[in-house]
């Protein structure tokens, strides 16, 4: 079966971004970017299930300017077959990532569609469940495991104080947590075996889709810093100072 | 028009989040709407109508919401919204499976874990991991939305709004619930606990992990919580992780105990009230955002604090 896997670039989980001046909008210029950590999941996910041998073919795909080649790349060296890049130089919203890759889905048809759980710059959490809507196929969101067979995926998802295990017919949409695998390192041999792989790209404005962009972001700001707060010297001062801090029982 | 707020429960009672997400929905000044969909809604319904705020309940049973999938949930949703023109959930591990398939099937975005309502369609929601506070507008004609709880008291019981029967489509068939498992404790739920006591990679095993962490926990009727390298680590299971890829508490006290501070940590603890961090490296990050900051050796001073209480 074949493998549709969605993936972002998005700036380092590393790094500590900073508001502009203006309050306009985040400073990414010249920040480190990579693949959306989750996303990453989501790739190591489908080139396990290929090297099982329930998958045949893995596409990547993103969505984003020339530059997001990079990130394809990235997916093609842990082991994706080809890549597609849905180039635009707009940023879109969730609704309208999910309206892209409904596009892409009709096309390529896969049996399984993974994506990360969130991105991490804007952490909302939502292409991967409108992405199933749209298609009006199942979801299974926050995967740690994934078990195929006879054309279900048994999904164990990670739910607020334990796990819910959830059995989906395919084609579905499976979105990736953490948990779900540790992602390959990519080697330098593949690196350069991924630079004769496709990658196909695709105008945006070829796809004739109505877009929603009905979200706009009105300024950034800096969130107010906690207070700094005192040392102390040891379990005793600590207890005092507890005791005697408004509304702490101890 | 009116505020649809959609219910989380267990089956027999309400989540505590529900109570919060009451108070968020008065922002509209319009009627404010509880959905019930269970299999038995029965206390669950009386539950919601005696949140004060609550105009009506709408109860909407079946059998196979005994264990809802959020494609069924969309389902029972989607047809109602066309009399409201708000439909939000206090932000958890339900609220956003379910959410952005409704916001899809009614061609609107969403907003999640939004912080502050500035107005009927101006939010503020934190970005790059709560780095950045975002101030966004929605020119959607139904507004879609989870609010972050602990931003937002909870609504007081003692009304008695009326219920109302809906129907309930069938489930769709293509997806199945097959089992639950929740890790058992008689601690309070991370997100509802007064108290937390928060474990990181300085504690080195999962045996010192439970041999320093639990007594605390348990002399303060504390949750337990975990950073990401804890867990990473085995030390803690995933349920337990605070922070940007797990949950988002905002206690009374969080005491964090050989815990770092990455970003991502903070993010999901820096709305405490009071913060306590014990750790051995006094440039440790999380000294940066504690109100009190004890360096020394955990294994030496949490014992002694927890003897001490």
């Amino acid at each position: 079966m074949k493998a549709l896997v969605a993936i972002k670039r998005v700036v380092d989980y590393n790094i500590q971004v900073r508001v502009k001046a203006d309050g306009s909008n985040v400073d990414i210029d010249g920040v480190k970017m990579g693949v959306n950590p989750f996303d990453e999941n989501a790739i190591e996910e489908a080139i396990r299930l290929k090297e099982k041998g329930i998958v045949t073919e893995i596409v990547a795909v993103t969505i984003g300017a020339a530059v997001n080649q990079d990130i394809l790349r990235h997916a093609l060296a842990m082991g994706a077959d080809r890549a597609t890049l849905i180039e635009t130089t707009d940023s879109l919203q969730p609704l309208d990532v999910a309206k892209v890759l409904k596009a892409v889905v009709e096309r390529e048809q896969p049996s399984l569609i993974l994506l990360g759980k969130q991105a991490i710059d804007d952490d909302a959490g939502q292409t991967g469940q409108m992405l199933a809507a749209l298609l009006k196929l199942p979801q299974a969101t926050y995967a740690s495991q994934i078990t195929i067979a006879d054309n279900q995926a048994t999904v164990v998802r990670e739910i607020d104080g334990g796990t819910q295990t959830l059995s989906v017919t395919l084609p579905a949409v499976i979105t990736a947590d953490l948990r779900l695998n540790e992602p390959r390192y990519v080697k330098l041999p593949n690196l350069m075996m991924a630079r004769k792989k496709p990658i196909e790209t695709i105008a945006l404005d070829s796809l004739n889709l109505a877009l929603t962009n009905s979200v706009q972001q009105l300024k950034v700001a800096a969130p107010p810093e906690r207070p700094a707060g005192i040392m102390v010297k040891d379990v005793n001062e600590l207890l005092s100072k507890l005791r005697t801090h408004e509304g702490i029982i101890v | 028009m009116r505020t649809l707020i959609i219910a989380e429960h267990d089956g027999q009672h309400l989540n505590e989040q529900v109570a919060r997400a009451v108070t968020a929905a008065q922002q509209w000044q319009q009627p404010v709407d509880v959905l019930i969909a269970a299999a038995q809604p029965e206390a669950l319904a009386a539950q919601a109508a005696a949140l004060q705020g609550v105009s009506s309940v709408l109860v909407a049973s079946d059998a196979a919401l005994q264990h809802p999938t959020a494609e069924h949930l969309a389902e029972i949703i989607v047809p109602l919204a066309a009399n409201y023109t708000v439909v939000l959930a206090a932000h958890s591990a339900f609220s956003k499976n379910v959410l952005p398939r409704v916001a899809a099937l009614l061609d609107v975005n969403m907003l999640s874990d939004v912080l502050e309502i500035v107005n009927t369609n101006t939010y503020v929601r934190g970005i790059y991991a709560g780095n950045v506070l975002a101030t966004v507008q929605s020119s959607d004609a139904v507004q879609v939305l989870t609010v972050r709880g602990s931003k937002f008291a909870a609504a007081a019981a003692g009304a008695t709004a009326e219920v109302k029967t809906i129907t309930a489509p069938a489930a769709p068939q293509g997806s199945r619930w097959v089992s639950e498992a929740f890790n058992k404790s008689e601690r309070p739920a991370l997100t509802a606990a007064k108290v937390v006591v928060s474990g990181g990679r300085a504690l080195g095993s999962a045996d010192a992990f439970a041999q320093v962490i639990a007594p605390l926990a348990d002399k303060l009727h504390a949750a337990i919580g975990a950073s990401r390298a804890a867990v990473d680590a085995g030390y803690a299971p995933n349920d337990l992780q605070v922070g940007q890829t797990g949950v988002v508490v905002a206690p009374e006290l969080y005491i964090a105990v050989g815990i770092s501070g990455a970003i991502q940590h903070a993010y999901g603890m820096k709305d405490s009230k009071v913060v306590v961090a014990i750790n051995q490296d006094p440039e440790a990050q999380i000294f940066k955002i504690a109100d009190y900051g004890l360096v020394a050796d955990l294994f030496e001073v949490v014992p002694q604090l927890t003897a001490a209480l």
